[in-house]
């Protein structure tokens, strides 16, 4: 079992919700990268999102546009997101899943993207703007690799198009809790419980959410559904602003969901 | 076999769906929403009605005797999109949008624009049925386009700047995709060109077509005959799709498609994508690209911001890879000098974006006969443009 799937199951286990930290890979330096997500994993994160930058996010709000526009300009690029894979893999077992858009994985190619990620410690991939549709080929390749397939879920998606996003997603299946991109806000969105119920009832793999969460009440809502949240621009912008304090300001995060069991 | 893509939006291998699964559902609303109003007579019969009373089509077929006869070779038509209201062909596709967003009950419409063009006709057709209107400009744009921030302002539109990225055309896009994500429910993303995901590039081009269906039909009269070669210049390709298509079971018509040149064939200098790119996905579709080792879209150049985009319509793609279309670069200098000559000999000043058009036609024309026929889709005046052309041409704009 992947290192994701091993996560899921001790999660269950404990009846604890996880948390998922995205952070953009190369953002402020990719010789950074290693020692942030070392204080995520201390700070509690249990999954980490390496983010790899694209220039035109179409799904990324400012916060995640500008470290993507930073981490490029420090010559980030796919190899080197999975040199840092590797360096975060020499210390932890930690499960990693590659997050980016389809032009990056393209340019790199499928084949060589899942041997190489195979080989630096990734687990698992998610392309945002890769619909289930358009993901036969990179399924199969990914998945002979031994490397699982995350898709998202929208709030807008049929119940057809959830069941096709889940037949789809290997590991896990990440929810989107709001239509719109990524970024922090102040309330959770009403759409975010009716879509874990929804899929709930469509499949048996984990359901992460994400999108908009940033706060310690927000994820403490989240966890009594979720079996893990996922926050990526508050984690960026304190990255930004304070990258010392990145560990306490994920155990305060995290806070909630040592407290919090599933419902 | 007229062109069409497959159910899933792809011509050949490019096109496609690659959005996030937010706009999944919305795309395929718009999809089925579009494919009804196809089949309902009353949808083309207002359609038709608008675009004859209110835009002002059918627009002229003109013979460019003196154009032609300073070239010395082919036979000059000019197709004349440029006197349509707003001052450009864009106001085909956005009429017909427009009265899609109004059977799906959406009455908040976005859109992106480059030279203006298509953010000026959004703008009126919102005037028009009376919706909400926000238009999306990269700033650099929003600066050499100034007099079509103004009108777009005068007809009620928000106008957003764009400050990410190289502050252009793709920028634009994708802050309006962003701003898609968002408010979907209640918005219609009235795309301008033949770009983007399934079903844009198949909608929009069916639009357009009238421009090719009625040249087709012009000629034949004017001449008796189909034209040799169609010239047409590409951005997104909205206009050069429109009035290829009716002509592509015409094996015998050349069609010619005009990128930007730019400065030089250094990758971002330019905006050819046919010349420097390769294939890949941007903004929700699998085309040829002008992108980095790495993958990441390249920034490019065109004195003209409506030819100023990193990728092209899918349906071009294609076209280019059969071989049934050939693409071309014209540079800065060539298309600002074309519109000097066409402003000269015809008394037709136009867009900066046609301008590449005629340059290739003034390129061509003496080197054939005179029995061989050329049709130039001229896609807009150039009234936006008199600024850059004052800039280019200063010995004319002294006291």
């Amino acid at each position: 079992m992947s290192r994701i799937g091993q996560l899921f199951e001790t999660l269950r286990r404990e009846s604890r919700c996880g948390m998922i930290a995205y952070l953009t890979a190369g953002d402020p330096t990719p010789e950074a990268t290693p020692g942030l997500v070392a204080a995520l994993e201390r700070g509690g994160a249990d999954l980490i999102e390496l983010g790899v930058p694209f220039s035109d996010p179409i799904a990324d709000g400012p916060v995640i546009q500008l470290a993507g526009d930073r981490a490029i300009r420090a010559g980030t690029n796919v190899a080197k997101v999975l040199a840092i894979a590797a360096k975060i893999r020499e210390t932890s077992e930690i499960p990693l899943l590659l997050f980016t858009y389809l032009n990056p994985a393209l340019r790199y190619g499928f084949e060589r993207l899942a041997q190489d990620a195979k080989a630096a410690g990734i687990d698992g991939c998610l392309l945002t703007d890769v619909s289930v549709e358009e993901a036969g080929d990179y399924v199969k390749v990914m998945r002979a690799a031994g490397i699982d397939t995350v898709f998202l879920a929208a709030p807008t998606s049929t119940d057809h198009r959830l069941k096709l996003v889940a037949e789809y997603s290997s590991g896990f299946v990440y929810l989107v809790s709001r239509t719109g991109i990524t970024g922090e806000r102040q309330t959770l969105s009403g759409t975010a419980f009716p879509l874990i119920e929804r899929m709930r009832s469509l499949t048996n793999l984990p359901l992460a959410m994400g999108f908009g969460i940033s706060t310690a009440p927000q994820i403490a809502a989240v966890a009594g559904h979720a079996d893990a949240v996922v926050v990526g621009s508050a984690i960026v912008r304190q990255i930004e602003k304070d990258p010392e304090g990145l560990e306490a300001f994920m155990r305060e995060l995290t806070a909630p969901l040592r407290k919090a069991a599933i419902s | 076999m007229i062109s069409q893509p497959d159910a899933g939006g792809h011509f050949g291998v490019y096109g496609g769906r690659y959005v996030p699964e937010v706009l999944m559902s919305p795309l395929e609303e718009l999809q089925s929403t579009y494919i009804e109003a196809k089949a309902d007579p009353a949808f083309h019969a207002e359609l038709d009605m608008l675009l004859t009373t209110y835009a002002g089509r059918p627009t002229p077929l003109y013979y460019a005797r003196r154009l032609s006869e300073q070239l010395g070779g082919a036979k000059v038509y000019i197709k004349r999109e440029d006197l349509l209201h707003t001052g450009a062909h864009k106001i085909n596709n956005c009429l017909g949008q427009a009265l899609l967003a109004r059977r799906m009950g959406k009455r908040r419409i976005i859109a992106e624009t480059g030279a203006g063009q298509h953010g000026v006709a959004t703008a009126t057709v919102c005037a028009l049925f009376g919706f909400d209107c926000t238009v999306y400009m990269g700033e650099e744009d929003m600066r050499r386009q100034r007099l079509n921030v103004f009108r777009m302002r005068l007809l009620g539109a928000k106008v957003v700047p764009v400050a990410s990225g190289s502050r252009t055309l793709k920028d634009a896009i994708s802050e309006a995709m962003r701003d898609w994500v968002t408010n979907v429910s209640t918005t219609h993303y009235l795309l301008g060109s033949a770009l983007g995901a399934h079903p844009y590039p198949m909608m929009v081009r069916d639009f357009h077509r009238v421009i090719g269906v009625e040249a087709r039909a012009q000629i034949l009269k004017a001449e008796g005959r189909l034209p040799d070669t169609v010239i047409a210049c590409v951005g997104g390709g909205s206009n050069a799709i429109g009035i290829f298509h009716p002509f592509l079971e015409d094996a015998a018509v050349k069609l010619v498609g005009v990128e930007a040149g730019g400065r030089g064939p250094k990758l971002g200098d330019h905006a050819a994508r046919f010349a420097g790119g390769s294939p890949g996905v941007l903004q929700g579709t699998y085309s040829y690209l002008l992108q980095d080792d790495d993958g990441q879209i390249s920034l490019t150049h065109s004195v003209s911001a409506g030819l100023d985009y990193a990728s092209v319509g899918p349906e071009h793609a294609m076209l280019h890879d059969k071989g049934r279309a050939e693409y071309v670069g014209c540079s800065d200098a060539d298309a600002i000098e074309a519109a000097k000559t066409l402003s000269r000999t015809e008394g037709i000043i136009p867009a900066l974006e046609s301008a590449h058009a005629v340059a290739e036609a003034i390129r061509r024309a003496p080197s054939e006969g005179q029995d061989q026929i050329f049709i130039v889709n001229l896609s807009g005046r150039g009234d936006k443009d008199i600024d850059i052309y004052r800039e280019n041409l200063k010995e004319m704009d002294q006291v």
